[in-house]
């Protein structure tokens, strides 16, 4: 199986839950995790509509047309007033053989254009960033280098601009996005003199109802501080792949309970926003929920449950304890009086109480 | 969210259903809302793809946009939408009461009574979920800027007058549903989570079939509504097509990639054949329409028995008050269309901006209130967190004020067992007959038990009217929070803004979007 590379999505998905081992080492030694689900029997539910994928691309083409000139014109308005207007983009060849190739060819022209002082596009650029001991390879949508040797990512979106404003979440996710582009571009610009990377991305949409581009500068700083310690912590894989059993395997031709057991063997740290990002979620879904995690209920609750991590015990709290049981913390007794609470308001009401039963406790 | 929704969830989890949120039914429901299901194209804004609309659930009209790119099949479902829904609001607008408004004389600043009139009832429109409130903002926007053949002769695209208004009339009540315990625009995900807990995530809760099953599963196909809302929310059939569609307004892509664009591909051959077969073309115009109709049918069905549900809980005390106010918030809004003004701007100015956040902030306070004094379950919430508290008057102290005409001020001693977090001297509210009756905090004994020394609402005599002071034994409710909270700081009117804020906003109406080269298809 060739492994499937990370990409930027993963990566400020994986910085969203540094916590969870078992993605760490699956995107990290690159396993086709799509696959991974449907062959647990739990296949993520993703796919893009090709009406979403052809107006995207065509939207993308647009703004890229000519050479770059409205790209750059757009660069120049929202990030680049210093400068004297682009006239014509420089649009440097970045085709190399393979990734390293690109990448390589990349920091090429990274180079170059700083030195030369010009205007440049690079369109779909290739560069390299380590993560969790792994080289991940990431195709940002373009890079500008402006005059003064500054280096902006711009990121295209199909999502629209409305009378100048986005969907807050998709703008959240496009900024994480940029940050991965930026951290990868900070280690190219760091052996070149006069090199920086600007900390504002240019988001590029639509605007309004229009396939016409608009363009907002987006502040990174936060996001890149963040993603950066989330990506530093994030273990490493040979670290967490030495953990595992000898002959641990994720291959999808194996049997269920096999792939099932291969998966367990890594802790994960479900919660309800994996849904959107990782592939393998629906099955850390049904696990967490068989084990009756609370952590399924939201990451607030876990927070506000403390140490009661399972249904039961955090019901058992609930009904009063267990006589002689260990001291009671506060987290469990504060839920014995919502619950006392909560019962005395459904009496009041008329309404059927809650299932009541004693704690399990040992007889 | 409060430890108790907590532990609803946890109850429902174990239950395998959903548990109690509310005892009473916190939104008003007219008797005949407008429901209304629209579908989206993925990847462009303001492309619908089709809706089901209507009042009566067994008939609702369905309308489809064969080809979501070609601009006049989308204006002409724009005007088909706008007569369907228009007649609805309008049909509020004429029966009315007389009533009085307060407003403030702006030379001398004092407030003065005016003679108006209120519309008795109000539209309510239903949608599916959150989305579907964001989409119908989005329609408004898309429309109310639309120019008529008689404002503009020479615009492109014209559009019939029906559809600006209607785009004016969406962004109302898009606008008026981000005031908190509004009800002229619902969602029925909103209505339901509001009511109900279930044992997933608040983010799961967004599926509308999801969340129907764990409140109400089906007993025909068997199962708890945990499994059940499982099935909804991921069961596939052998095309790999959801067996629940999802509620929109953005469609399942495998139905997009596998059925609608074939079916769509095959319409636009059948409009481009030469010569022209009106036959081939209404067939396959059909066949789109039919697979969108598949899409919508049930989450329109889902919809209304989410009202059904939401409908069975006896209203609560402050529903009719809080419904008073949207139906000043459609009169007003009819008048602004009567007196012939523009359409909302863009983006609102400072002054407008700081108003409606004000208000929301005070509804917010209002409706935190309201729902606790209607609902011992929203007040056991405000108990747990110390901002009330209840329990018996086990002793009543007769005292009077030291002045000429003595008034009575009794000491009320309130054995409790909830712990009121009190932050010095502090004032609480109980409800009397609908009204609220303060009392100042004395002291809390050692025993928890709370002295309070009551301040108001005995009538003018040296002797406290009968009824309004408890008497020993009674189970009272109190709460450290104010009944009707007090609004916000004055400010400026609009044509006052200061120019640290902008100054005063422009006059006259918008420009229309720009028509761009892809609306010539």
């Amino acid at each position: 199986m060739p492994p499937r590379p990370l990409d930027a999505r993963a990566l400020a998905a994986l910085a969203a839950n540094p916590g969870c081992r078992r993605r760490a080492l699956l995107d990290g030694a690159g396993v086709d995790k799509p696959a991974l689900a449907a062959a647990l029997g739990a296949p993520a539910g993703y796919g893009q509509s090709q009406f979403a994928m052809i107006r995207g691309n065509s939207f993308e083409a647009k703004v890229k047309a000519d050479g770059g000139t409205e790209l750059l014109r757009l660069v120049h308005e929202k990030l680049g007033r210093g400068a004297e207007p682009p006239r014509a983009a420089h649009l440097p060849d970045l085709a190399a053989a393979g990734p390293e190739g690109r990448a390589a060819r990349t920091a090429l022209a990274l180079r170059e254009a700083t030195a030369s002082g010009t205007w440049t596009l690079l369109d779909h650029p290739m560069l390299a960033l380590e993560v969790a001991g792994t080289p991940a390879y990431l195709e940002p949508d373009a890079v500008v280098v402006h005059p003064d040797g500054r280096w902006t990512v711009v990121e295209i979106k199909s999502f629209p601009l409305i009378d100048g404003a986005a969907d807050p979440a998709k703008v959240g996710a496009a900024a994480r996005q940029a940050a991965v582009y930026v951290l990868a571009l900070e280690r190219v610009a760091a052996k070149l003199d006069g090199a920086r990377v600007g900390h504002e991305a240019l988001l590029v949409c639509p605007k309004d109802f229009s396939n016409v581009p608009a363009a907002a500068a987006v502040d990174i700083r936060k996001q890149r501080a963040v993603t950066r310690r989330q990506l530093d912590r994030l273990a490493r894989v040979e670290d967490l792949a030495a953990a595992l059993p000898d002959g641990t395997s994720f291959a999808p031709d194996r049997t269920r309970a096999q792939l099932t057991e291969a998966v367990e063997a890594v802790g994960a740290a479900y919660a309800p926003d994996c849904l959107a990002a990782c592939e393998l979620a629906f099955h850390c879904r049904d696990r967490a929920r068989a084990a009756g995690a609370v952590g399924t209920l939201g990451r607030q609750v876990r927070g506000e449950l403390g140490t009661l991590t399972t249904v039961e015990a955090a019901l058992d709290a609930a009904a009063g304890g267990c006589p002689g049981g260990p001291a009671e913390d506060p987290t469990a007794e504060a839920l014995h009086r919502a619950a006392r609470l909560r019962a005395g308001a459904l009496a009041a009401a008329g309404l059927p109480a809650d299932r009541t039963e004693g704690p399990g406790c040992p007889s | 969210m409060s430890l108790l929704t907590t532990l609803a969830r946890l109850e429902a989890v174990r239950a395998g259903r959903a548990r109690p949120l509310a005892t009473v039914r916190h939104r008003h429901l007219t008797d005949r809302p407008l429901v209304f299901v629209p579908l989206t194209t993925a990847g462009e804004a303001g492309a619908p793809l089709g809706a089901l609309v209507g009042t009566d659930r067994d008939a609702p009209r369905l309308l489809v946009v064969p080809q979501p790119r070609d601009r006049d099949l989308r204006w002409t479902f724009l005007a088909d939408l706008a007569e369907e829904v228009l007649p609805y609001i309008d049909a509020y607008a004429d029966h009315v009461e007389p009533a009085e408004r307060t407003e403030t004389d702006p030379v001398t600043g004092k407030k003065a009574k005016v003679a108006t009139e209120l519309c008795l009832d109000a539209p309510q429109i239903v949608v599916p979920s959150p989305a579907g409130i964001e989409y119908v903002r989005l329609l408004g926007r898309s429309m109310r800027f639309r120019r008529t053949a008689e404002e503009d002769p020479d615009a492109p695209y014209p559009a019939p007058a029906r559809v600006p208004l209607l785009g004016r009339w969406f962004t109302h009540l898009a606008e008026r549903s981000r005031m908190p315990g509004s009800a002229l625009l619902l969602s029925a995900t909103g209505l339901l989570s509001r009511h109900w807990a279930t044992g997933q995530s608040s983010l799961e809760d967004q599926h509308l079939g999801a969340l129907l099953a764990w409140i109400a599963p089906d007993p025909k196909t068997g199962g708890t509504g945990a499994e059940q809302a499982l099935r909804a929310e991921l069961a596939r059939d052998a095309q790999g097509l959801l067996l629940v569609p999802p509620a929109g307004p953005a469609t399942d892509p495998a139905f997009d990639n596998k059925l609608l664009a074939p079916a769509m591909a095959r319409f636009d051959a059948a409009r481009a054949a030469d010569p022209a077969d009106p036959a081939a073309r209404s067939a396959a115009e059909d066949a789109v329409r039919a697979l969108v109709a598949s899409q919508l049918r049930p989450t329109w069905d889902a919809v209304w028995r989410s009202l059904d549900l939401v409908r069975e809980l006896p209203p609560g005390a402050h529903t009719e008050q809080r419904w008073t106010g949207d139906r000043w918030s459609y009169t007003g809004h009819r008048d602004r269309v009567r007196a012939g003004e523009p359409p909302q701007p863009r983006r609102d100015d400072a002054v407008t901006a700081a108003r409606k956040l004000g208000r929301r902030e005070t509804e917010q306070v209002r409706l935190d209130a309201q729902e606790a004094l209607d609902d011992p379950l929203v007040m056991a919430a405000r108990r747990f967190a110390g901002e009330a508290f209840a329990g018996e008057i086990t002793e009543v102290v007769m005292e009077w004020t030291d002045s000429k005409r003595p008034s009575p001020r009794p000491l009320l001693a309130v054995a409790t067992e909830d712990g009121p977090q009190f932050d010095g001297p502090a004032k609480v509210y109980r409800s009397l007959d609908g009204r609220a009756q303060t009392a100042e905090h004395v002291r809390t004994e050692e025993d928890g038990t709370v002295v309070l020394r009551l301040l108001d609402k005995m009538g003018r005599g040296r002797e406290p009217e009968p009824g309004t002071v408890p008497e020993k034994g009674d189970q009272v409710c109190w709460t450290l929070f104010e009944h009707e909270p007090r609004s916000g700081p004055r400010l400026p009117e609009p044509e006052d803004t200061p120019w640290t804020h902008g100054g005063p906003p422009a006059a006259g109406p918008e420009a229309t979007d720009p028509v761009t080269d892809e609306d010539m298809l």
